[in-house]
């Protein structure tokens, strides 16, 4: 049976995890790392039983140590939250598992703080989906920024300046969000998120509250990496180890993006009624704005993983722009897209890794052909989830972008639906520049300078299978994809839409 | 209302060569096993779309309804008149075309063969899906696959002028595939189905006319890549650096033509004859086609390589099957759908007659091309009947279809429409007779002698395709009664109406 403490355990068992991690590693580090493994399997497996439940029952809520909200704290799954945790703690289970070698091969003997960090990192992310104070999630964003700094901080040499920088910024905006907590906390006297939404719903929203709700978007903004305020995203993701990168990029921004899809959409009401912020038109414009800067920066860079780094961005963007259109087609392509994105970029960043572990680099410009060669179903792998950053189908990413589309369409706010488009042809730019070298010969190179045979040289198993899994994954996900919304988003549409 | 029969054949038909990829992919060591799969799947597939027959011809449509994939929209296909006759010519001719691509990859030594055939097989079952596709997402979703699945066939040969042809095609390409993703997003907040329907979904409806002629245009510039309209054509020449086989199926019947078949669908399906009539839309539509048809043909005339000359010749004869929409009267449709089989049947004779001589002799431009049917006397007949046909002339079965579509421009009352066809007739004859001249009437060089005809592997489709022509062109409803098809299908669009009422061909 199925209680709401199942809402509780799951950060519980992530930050117990990271406690257990060092006690068991001090000698081997390996060990640690299996205990990382089986915190995060259980915390997938409570997060599935959360979602089954609360598509069972409606929703769940724990009251936090028996004290009644709004004096205690409540843990609340809904089916927004519930969704946004089976894709936190999937990916975050799939990065652990391909942890190990990674870690290994680029940052020798640091496995198991390692993975202590990534179980406290999660423990952050799921906290934050899962609360339902707004303080509460602002110690669970600090949790899982102070450890993101850390977990980033050890990778390439000048990984320690990327992560200072993330620091500054990140500090930056949870102060933001803080300060917006406390205009809030003023006028409005509670923090919990129902007592806020019913409070909002009745109350005309005073110019404190206003300035705070402001403070509360820029700050969630930041985390997100919403254009302009992106500009610490590249280097952390670029130079962080790939094991980091592969973590934190694939769920890390989206889940700033569910605090802008909670405060906006659920507490403030789809209406955004009298507030006299156009903050949701803010958000889809930015997010316009980020997707085009995003796309035409990622063809321009020659690292692999700095060139997907911009494409976080731009795929950002699009969840910004199914936010900002307020109607349920766009809310639908939005989370949509936070599952496909994830998906995508974990699969993508899973494989840079491998190809860093096997060739030492992820230049564009040095992939040869003999790289599908070598690596068949990295190669394969790699090329599906490009297929469905493009937006093709019948792979996952064309469907957000449909019903992205059809929200735009439906508002006939033709600027978006430009956007949307144009950026698919960007995608398949920069992306069809990767494959082109992955699978082609190199016109211009000397028949007795190619490779005449090219050993198989695959990434390890633990490295490769959830890659392959995640891409075979988007299949699954784009032809299923009636069922996801149906089922699962719709329920979790904010009244009023 | 049309009655429907369950069935998964449709299914089978755009699977099977799906399934063959595996196994293709599987057996890369052994070649004759590979290409036993290819043929296998090629004659599975005919034989399928073939027992799909009895029932469309008894008016009857076969449908397959899969899972949705976007609430209230299924991944649906429904072999009906129209899509019958686009999977008949495609099947079909790909036994063909895959007996003539083994001759021709081992006779020029191409690489990366299991890539090849792995390609094409999934390029087939996306035509397949086109042509079946009952709705506007699945016709879309087939509609991309074709565009990717066709990439590594164009950059085949992997040189430098490979890859910048196939950069080009996938811009045309992908572009066209997101302005088609805005139409059919916008067709379905106008109207709230995507489902074709003869006569039109957008039919009873009343819009704003200048949405209208905006959601025609997206629509038209996204099939239109695809089908070479100019000013969207400059890829099609382009591709050309692409295997001959490749050219033959794909850039002369099945890639173009489901262009061509969108454009089809959306006329008579999508917006329906009456709602282009009172929108002048028509008129657009008449208008690029028929410039398409003349510019094309008289740039062909200039063209001396001759896979670019018969490029050309394919921009300009699809076009006639658009100019046939244009018209929006019976004969019109039924003259465009014939015209899709005709010209599929006789340009595929001509690419595999440049492929055999290129083989053979390695000759790729037209003025080398002297005495060389005195050396491959069967291949270069066949040549003639192609030629013949495209130029218009009886009995070859594009004489038919045009013949049908010049009663349409009449019955239109389009003159202009008429004129370009014979003009272009006229142009077809001076730059694909001389060929013909060419290669009986002028003495070779010596290094023709000691050559005889390509290998029987590609000699033997080029003759039965040439076959093909003249049978169908002097019996339309041989075979697979096309003819009845093509009416069937043109009852449909236009229920008032009775073609070819004064006597038809």
């Amino acid at each position: 049976m199925i209680g709401p403490q199942i809402c509780m355990l799951i950060p519980v068992v992530y930050l117990f995890g990271a406690l257990l991690v060092p006690l068991i590693g001090w000698r081997r580090g390996a060990a640690g790392w299996g205990m990382a493994l089986a915190a995060a399997a259980g915390a997938f497996f409570f997060s599935l039983g959360g979602l089954a439940g609360v598509l069972q029952r409606g929703s769940l809520s724990y009251h936090l140590g028996g004290w009644m909200p709004p004096i205690g704290i409540e843990f609340v799954m809904d089916p927004l939250s519930a969704f946004l945790e089976v894709v936190i703690t999937g990916i975050g289970l799939l990065a652990v598992v391909y942890t190990r070698r990674s870690v290994e091969h680029e940052i020798p003997d640091r496995l198991m703080p390692f993975s202590s960090l990534a179980l406290l990192v999660l423990t952050g992310l799921s906290g934050m989906v899962i609360t339902g104070d707004l303080f509460n999630l602002y110690v669970f964003l600090e949790i899982s920024a102070l450890a993101g700094y850390a977990l980033i901080a050890v990778g390439e040499r000048p990984a320690s300046y990327a992560a200072f920088r993330y620091l500054g910024m990140g500090t930056v905006g949870a102060s933001f969000y803080l300060l917006g907590l406390a205009f809030l906390y003023m006028t409005l006297g509670t923090l919990n998120m129902a007592d806020l939404s019913r409070m909002l719903a009745v109350t005309d929203v005073s110019a404190t509250v206003a300035v705070g709700l402001l403070l509360l978007f820029m700050g969630a903004a930041l985390k997100m990496a919403l254009f302009p305020m992106h500009g610490w995203l590249p280097d952390a993701y670029t130079h962080a180890s790939s094991a980091a990168t592969a973590l934190i990029a694939p769920i890390g921004t989206k889940v700033a993006g569910y605090i802008l899809i909670r405060v906006l959409l659920y507490l403030l009401g789809a209406g955004e009624k009298g507030s006299g912020l156009p903050l949701l038109s803010l958000l889809a414009y930015l997010g316009a704005a980020a997707v085009i800067y995003g796309s035409i920066l990622a063809v321009c860079q020659s690292e692999l993983k700095r060139m997907l780094a911009y494409s976080s961005i731009a795929q950002v963007g699009y969840i910004a722009i199914g936010v900002g259109l307020n109607s349920a087609l766009g809310f639908t392509g939005a989370v949509l897209h936070i599952l496909n994105h994830a998906c995508m970029k974990a699969s993508l960043f899973f494989v840079s890794g491998g190809l860093r572990l096997r060739l030492g680099h992820s230049r564009i410009p040095r992939f040869t052909n003999a790289l599908r060669r070598a690596m068949p179903w990295s190669s394969a792998a790699f090329a599906l989830a490009a297929l469905s950053m493009i937006g093709l189908p019948p792979t996952a990413g064309f469907f957000s972008k449909w019903y992205l589309a059809l929200g735009a369409i439906e508002q006939s706010r033709w600027l978006f639906l430009g956007v949307l488009l144009f950026s698919s042809l960007l995608n398949a730019v920069y992306f069809f520049r990767v494959l082109e070298r992955m699978y082609l010969d190199r016109p211009g190179i000397e028949p007795a300078e190619r490779p005449t045979s090219v050993a198989r040289h695959e990434a390890p198993p633990a490295m490769l299978l959830p890659a392959v899994a995640l891409s075979s994954a988007l299949l699954v996900i784009g032809l299923g994809n009636t069922w996801i919304v149906d089922r699962l988003i719709g329920p979790m549409i904010p009244g009023g839409m | 209302m049309e009655e429907s029969v369950s069935s998964a054949l449709p299914l089978f038909a755009v699977g099977v060569s799906l399934a063959a990829v595996p196994l293709i992919l599987w057996s890369r060591g052994r070649p004759n096993l590979r290409e036993f799969w290819t043929l296998a799947a090629a004659f599975a597939k005919a034989l399928i779309v073939l027992a799909l027959l009895p029932e469309v011809l008894a008016g009857r449509t076969v449908e397959c309804r899969l899972l949705e994939i976007s609430p209230e929209i299924a991944l649906h296909l429904k072999a009906d008149p129209v899509g019958m006759v686009f999977a008949l010519v495609s099947s079909s001719l790909w036994i063909l075309t895959s007996f003539y691509s083994i001759g021709y990859v081992r006779g020029a030594g191409e690489k990366s063969q299991t890539r090849y055939f792995a390609s094409f097989a999934v390029c087939l079952s996306a035509t397949l899906g086109i042509a079946f596709s009952a709705n506007l997402l699945t016709f879309l979703i087939f509609y991309e696959i074709l565009s990717i699945a066709t990439y590594p066939l164009v950059i085949h040969k992997e040189t430098a002028e490979a890859l910048r042809s196939g950069r080009q095609y996938l811009v045309y390409a992908l572009s066209a595939g997101v302005v088609l993703i805005a139409a059919v997003a916008w067709t379905y907040n106008l109207s709230g189905t995507l489902d074709f329907r003869p006569g039109g979904l957008l039919a009873d409806r009343a819009f704003e006319a200048a949405d209208l002629r905006v959601l025609f245009l997206l629509f038209i510039a996204g099939v239109g890549v695809k089908a070479g309209i100019m000013p969207l054509q400059s890829w099609l020449p382009a591709a050309m650096v692409a295997p001959t086989p490749v050219s033959a199926l794909l850039h002369a019947v099945a890639v173009v033509k489901s262009g061509v078949f969108g454009v089809i669908r959306v006329v008579g399906f999508v917006f329906g004859p009456s709602l282009m009539k009172t929108h002048g839309l028509d008129a657009i539509l008449a208008a690029f086609a028929g410039a398409t048809i003349l510019f094309a043909s008289l740039i062909a005339l200039r063209q001396d390589n001759l896979k670019i000359r018969l490029a050309y010749s394919t921009i300009g004869h699809l076009s006639y099957i658009v100019l046939g929409m244009a018209m929006l009267v019976p004969e019109a449709f039924s003259g465009g759908l014939l015209h899709l089989a005709a010209h599929a049947t006789t340009k595929i004779a001509l690419f595999f007659c440049a492929g055999a001589i290129y083989v053979n002799l390695h000759k790729t431009e037209v003025s080398q091309l002297n005495g060389i049917g005195r050396v491959m006397p069967w291949t270069m007949s066949a040549f003639a009947v192609g030629a013949m046909g495209l130029s218009g002339l009886p009995p070859v079965n594009a004489f038919f279809s045009k013949y049908a579509l010049c009663l349409g421009t009449v019955e239109a009352g389009r003159l202009p429409a008429l004129a370009v066809l014979l003009m272009s007739g006229l142009l077809n004859a001076a730059y694909l007779l001389p060929i013909v001249h060419r290669a009986f009437f002028r003495h070779g060089g010596r290094e023709l002698e000691g050559h005889g005809e390509a290998s029987a592997w590609m000699v033997v489709p080029l003759c039965v395709a040439a076959a093909l022509s003249l049978l169908l062109g002097f019996r339309p409803n041989a075979l697979v009664h096309l003819f009845d098809l093509v009416l069937l299908g043109t009852r449909a669009v236009f229920p008032e109406s009775v073609p070819f009422a004064g006597g038809g061909p």
